[in-house]
């Protein structure tokens, strides 16, 4: 593919893979399961966020077979709730959430910086046998009886009322938070202390900007939610009360506790996202960031405000009318700086030079989902719809619009744009595109018809459902058998291009990144010297060792001006 | 393995090192913040609910037991805060010496609460294991002073008569007192074995004037659990008791 | 066209006009942004497609007026849809004065509602048109969510607490009733429906008049529909409960290994004791109508179970346990 439209070119410079790298510096499977090496645990990460991608799936899978017609013909009551709750579990906790910050975040942090590790990297090998352990006892309760709570696990359904392996399950959700709280505490130190001379904080990619906003999520959310299950754990072991009325205690305080955390975290699913697509837009458009400081400082204010606005979610709990009125407001607030950056993302494309490459097309897609995920968010942090909205399958819609639609479809995007750096191969170009393609189709038929489903009023989490809905479901089953081919072509080809795909050099695209001025792979130490730093971020205009022409698209605006 | 006061791989310059340690654990301390502050949201909310049966769970907690745990932590803090000074000044002796009175005070503490932990278990005030508020008052022990029993059955008799589900109320005040002083005494055990550690580099030379970076954090750490108590003490304790 | 393919429920409330409205404005709001968004993503994609392999794009910084445009009229869109909905909200959170009060208790998995003048329905709620009806809402045991979709309204039922939700139906008709937080095995049937009659109508039906059957066959089977047994008894066998055909007059096997006669008083006690005798292969979940059925009602029922007894049982026979799984 050596159209202009493509980055790559027929007269390239045909690269080797380099003789001593950090997949081939040390070998056997003790130098990979007590390796401190980031990247090292950066794909450690990549192999359990993709398995548990697949048990979520799976779930999903049976879920939209069963709703294809209205008295489901799958599973049982039992096990349909079962699949629900435990694809939820799967999805949010062991593979939305650390997805990007410790498969992308770990690998490419360091390298962004300048740094030759994180701060802590053993605490970051420790973040991942949490990880693991953590998934260990969920997998164990999905296994023993499963889990039939709804993931919002709440209360006292979870606490008292559900015969299924709660306790487990919940201890696994548990441990897993302080996977989440050290890893976030490694990259906000390393942010702070590692970077390389001359790498000022608004020289920084706003990919770091955007792990230093999680980190702070991860940092002050994850405790709560930890204390909350523990405590739904020992009510459920030692019949306590905290959230059981009979015994004194207000299942309302559970929400509240569980919002506390759940709410930001799904800033910790998006936020990430958005930093690959920042990335991707300079890239394929070589041309800096339209507003860079507006999206750093975005990303910070959907971080802090993030935190105000947990109890949209309990609107109609009963909660006080002023409360209420106070977190539409706050919810409405944090929509600004979401639609602050689309803005900056589609004014980079003005006067740009744009190439039609794949993480290109994800970032495309994330832009057309996110604002559709993001405009619905409008919908439901409007206190009169929400009455009628709330818990139904326009709110499914909402968020599989944002984390799948987004947040997928992000970390697709930075793993095709970072997959030449990690693995030292391109991808199948062509395969790539057509997968994403699929990849788009398939979710808009899969989702978009459940926003209709939830202004007719069918509700969620339901395993039948009254007739009049079956044409809706079944154009939903439909878009998830062409979303499950989507994702299945990835994972072939890319594994493919391993050994079959064209050796990359350091800097196939090329970009301004210090990653990419480092050999694909990279060494162990990441850098052979330390670099320092002179130049601004995105800047395509004085860097030679980018080998590109100052033949800009279109003419430059005179006086050039910026706020940067 | 390093040995401690290297300069580890990932780091250009020790100050570098430091300055990561130093942030690594004042973020830490802040999650831990967050992490007991989901126990003092449901003791605020609870305590407000039901303030007399938080008073009469208050009133059964031995306030001499509960004031000398915490006349002990704070002089736990200053032999931390003198081991602190005395690795800044290079005394290796005092260094040891203090951290060592540290864990002495620390694992006192600790003991101190068995005892009131064995207490609450003989007179049936664990949660979830045939919790009864009025259990010592109905079955008082032979050696009980009379007139304080008179006085509780008293107090409880009020109590119910405000509150008729006082036993369920009183088993949460419990719940809390049990769950935030246990999670608190954990948080010792693991500053205590911590401790441990760094009395043996202390005693093997490791730290000097230019390098006591884990005698410092530790004492941070030490120094966060100390306040958390101080916190709980008249929280649970001190209610109620100028009745 | 709305009939074939509906995209919105009917309106049947004071709420839903006024709802949809609001609705249409947050659609009408994004649809300008995404198609704005959309259609400039496209075009500078195509007009700026990279003509030359090493060429670049100009470096454009940014621009804080772009910026503060782009902040305060959404802004400004925001803080609209934020009021309109709080008023809507307002005025749904507090009942007017002179309401029907109806009182509503949800539990695992049916509502129980009782009427201003203490008669009961389950799963079903009669309304008289044009009056403003307050729900007070209570749970049993985990929480629910009392939702009529074509009223635009719903409220959560949260156990040691009374919720209440106010509405005024417009519209005479049969609407949908949903139970909208999940609660365990049976949320999605949880459901019912709402009958809304002119005030004529309801008020006959209110005393009684309209209840009254006199073949005690007929009463009976529609008791067994408006009591929700049909739920779980399934006829094919393949419910929560067994099935009851074929059943008067035969043995029964029960889970503690004893055989008894399905007679009338085996009928009565599983009707008002259900967990004295549970079923082979069953689990103890009916719940109990002591309290809920007259005399005459629990005599119509039973002569209507008597009445199935002539019909085929089925393939796994009354008594034994569904095939495993539900297909």
């Amino acid at each position: 593919m050596d159209t202009p439209t493509s980055t790559r070119t027929a007269t390239a410079t045909v690269y080797k893979i380099p003789e001593e790298h950090y997949l081939n510096s040390t070998y056997g499977i003790r130098s990979w399961l007590l390796t401190t090496d980031h990247k090292r645990i950066a794909l450690l990460y990549l192999f359990s966020v993709t398995f548990f991608f697949f048990v979520g799936g799976i779930f999903a899978t049976m879920i939209r077979i069963h709703l294809m017609t209205p008295q489901g013909f799958l599973v049982t009551p039992e096990t349909y709730n079962k699949l629900f709750t435990m694809h939820g579990v799967a999805m949010i906790f062991f593979f939305l959430i650390p997805s990007i910050p410790a498969v992308l975040g770990n690998f490419l942090v360091p390298l962004m910086i300048g740094a030759k590790d994180l701060a802590f990297p053993k605490i970051n090998l420790l973040s991942w046998y949490l990880y693991i352990l953590g998934g260990c006892f969920v997998l164990y309760s999905f296994s023993t009886g499963g889990l039939d709570t709804g993931w919002t696990f709440y209360t006292p359904l979870s606490s008292v009322y559900s015969n299924s392996a709660v306790t487990p399950a919940v201890l696994g959700i548990f441990i897993n938070g302080f996977s989440s709280i050290l890893t976030g505490l490694n990259f906000v130190v390393t942010i702070h202390t590692m970077r390389a001379p001359g790498m000022t904080w608004f020289r920084l990619p706003l990919f770091v900007w955007a792990q230093y906003a999680t980190s702070i999520i991860f940092i002050l959310g994850t405790p709560v939610i930890a204390i909350t299950l523990l405590l739904v754990g020992l009510e459920r072991m030692f019949h306590l009360g905290f959230f059981n009325p009979a015994l004194g205690g207000d299942p309302i305080l559970f929400q509240h506790l569980f919002w506390f955390y759940s709410h930001p975290a799904v800033y910790i699913m998006i936020l990430p996202a958005m930093g690959v697509i920042s990335e991707i837009i300079p890239t394929f458009a070589r041309k800096p960031i339209f507003g860079y400081s507006f999206i750093a400082g975005s990303s910070i204010a959907i971080a802090v405000i993030g935190f105000f606005v947990w109890a949209h979610h309990m609107f109609l709990t009963g909660e006080s009318v002023y409360a209420a009125l106070a977190f539409s407001f706050l919810s409405y607030l944090v929509a600004i700086p979401s639609a602050v950056k689309v803005f900056n993302w589609t004014s980079t494309l003005y006067k740009g030079s744009i190439s039609w490459d794949t993480p290109m097309l994800y970032a495309l897609g994330f832009i057309g989902l996110f604002l559709i995920g993001g405009l619905t968010g409008l919908f439901l942090a409007c206190l009169g719809l929400d009455i009628h909205i709330h818990d139904t399958y326009f709110v499914v819609a909402h968020f599989h619009y944002i984390m799948v639609g987004g947040a997928v479809m992000g970390y697709l995007g930075g793993i095709h744009f970072w997959w030449p750096k990690i693995s030292g191969r391109l991808y199948p170009e062509f395969l790539a595109r057509v997968s994403a393609i699929i990849l788009f189709s398939g979710f808009n038929l899969t989702f978009f018809p459940q926003f209709i489903l939830g202004y007719l009023g069918m509700p969620r989490r339901y395993h039948s459902y009254p007739p009049e809905f079956q044409v809706l479901n079944v154009m939903s089953t439909a878009g998830a058998s062409i979303l499950a081919l989507g994702y299945l072509l990835p994972m072939i080809y890319l594994v493919w291009s391993l050994k079959y795909g064209t050796v990359a050099g350091p800097n196939p695209w090329p970009s301004t990144g210090l990653e990419w001025k480092t050999d694909s792979p990279p060494p162990t130490e990441n850098f052979l010297v330390t670099p320092e730093v002179t130049w601004e971020p995105y800047d395509f205009e004085t860097r030679p060792d980018l080998e590109l022409d100052h033949i800009v698209a279109g003419k430059l605006p005179a006086p050039a001006h910026g706020d940067d | 393995m390093h040995r401690t006061g290297e300069l580890y791989g990932q780091f250009e310059t020790l100050e570098q090192q430091k300055e990561s340690a130093a942030l690594g654990m004042w973020v830490f301390l802040s999650t831990e913040v967050l992490f007991f502050g989901g126990l003092f949201m449901t003791y605020t909310l609870n305590r407000h609910y039901y303030g007399t049966a938080f008073g009469v769970g208050s009133n059964t907690l031995d306030l001499k037991l509960g004031g000398l745990n915490t006349v002990i932590l704070i002089l736990s803090s200053l032999t931390m805060a003198m081991s602190v000074w005395a690795s800044h000044v290079g005394k290796r002796r005092q260094t040891t010496s203090f951290l060592v009175a540290t864990l002495v005070l620390g694992t006192a503490f600790l003991g101190v609460k068995v005892i009131e932990y064995k207490q609450k278990f003989d007179h049936h005030l664990v949660p979830g294991y045939h919790f009864q508020i009025d259990y010592r008052a109905q079955h008082p022990a032979p050696n009980d002073d009379p007139k304080e029993i008179e006085a509780e059955k008293e107090e409880l008799s009020k109590a119910f008569a405000k509150d008729p589900d006082l036993n369920a109320h009183a088993q949460l005040y419990f719940s809390l007192y049990f769950g935030m002083t246990g999670l608190h005494a954990l948080h010792m055990i693991v500053g205590a074995g911590m401790l441990v550690w760094l009395i043996r580099q202390s005693m093997l030379g490791r730290f000097t004037p230019t390098y006591n970076t884990p005698v410092e954090m530790i004492g941070l750490y030490w120094h966060f659990v100390d306040i958390v108590w101080i916190y709980l003490f008249p929280l649970l304790y001190l209610i109620d008791r100028h009745r | 066209m709305q009939a074939q393919f509906p995209l919105i429920p009917e309106q049947a409330s004071n709420f839903a006009p006024t709802v949809d409205l609001l609705m249409l404005f947050i659609v009408a709001i994004c649809l300008f942004f995404a198609v704005a968004i959309t259609f400039a993503v496209i075009y500078f994609f195509f007009k700026y497609e990279r003509k030359h392999q090493t060429e670049i794009g100009v470096p454009i910084h940014g621009d804080m007026r772009l910026e503060t445009a782009w902040i305060v009229v959404p802004l400004v869109l925001a803080m609209a849809m934020f009021a309109w909905g709080a008023v809507v909200y307002v005025d749904f959170r507090h009942s007017p004065g002179d309401t029907l009060d109806i009182y509503v208790v949800g539990k695992q998995w049916m509502w129980k509602v009782q009427q201003p003048n203490g008669l009961r329905e389950i799963n079903e709620v009669h309304l008289p048109v044009d009056r403003d009806v307050r729900l007070i809402m209570a749970s049993e045991d985990v929480i629910h969510d009392f939702s009529v979709p074509a009223f635009r309204v719903k409220m959560d039922v949260v156990p040691g607490h009374y919720n209440t939700m106010w509405f005024r139906p417009t519209k005479a008709g049969r609407y949908r009733l949903y139970c909208s937080q999940y609660c365990g095995t049976n949320h999605a049937i949880m459901t019912g429906w709402i009958t809304v009659m002119e005030q004529g109508d309801y008020a006959a039906w209110l005393s009684g008049a309209a209840g009254a059957e006199a073949n005690p066959l007929v009463a009976g089977e529609k008791l067994f529909g408006e009591k929700a047994c049909i739920t779980c008894h399934l006829s094919d066998g393949k419910g929560r409960g067994p099935s009851l055909n074929g059943l008067y007059g035969k043995q029964v096997l029960l889970a503690d290994g004893r055989t008894v006669t399905a007679d009338d008083a085996y009928i009565r006690e599983s009707i008002l004791q259900p967990n004295a005798k549970i079923v082979a292969g069953y689990q103890p979940i009916m719940p109990s109508f002591q309290g809920q059925l007259t005399e005459e009602q629990i005599i119509a029922l039973t002569a209507y179970i008597k009445s199935l007894q002539n019909e085929p049982p089925p393939p796994t026979g009354a008594g034994t346990a569904p095939a495993s799984g539900k297909k």
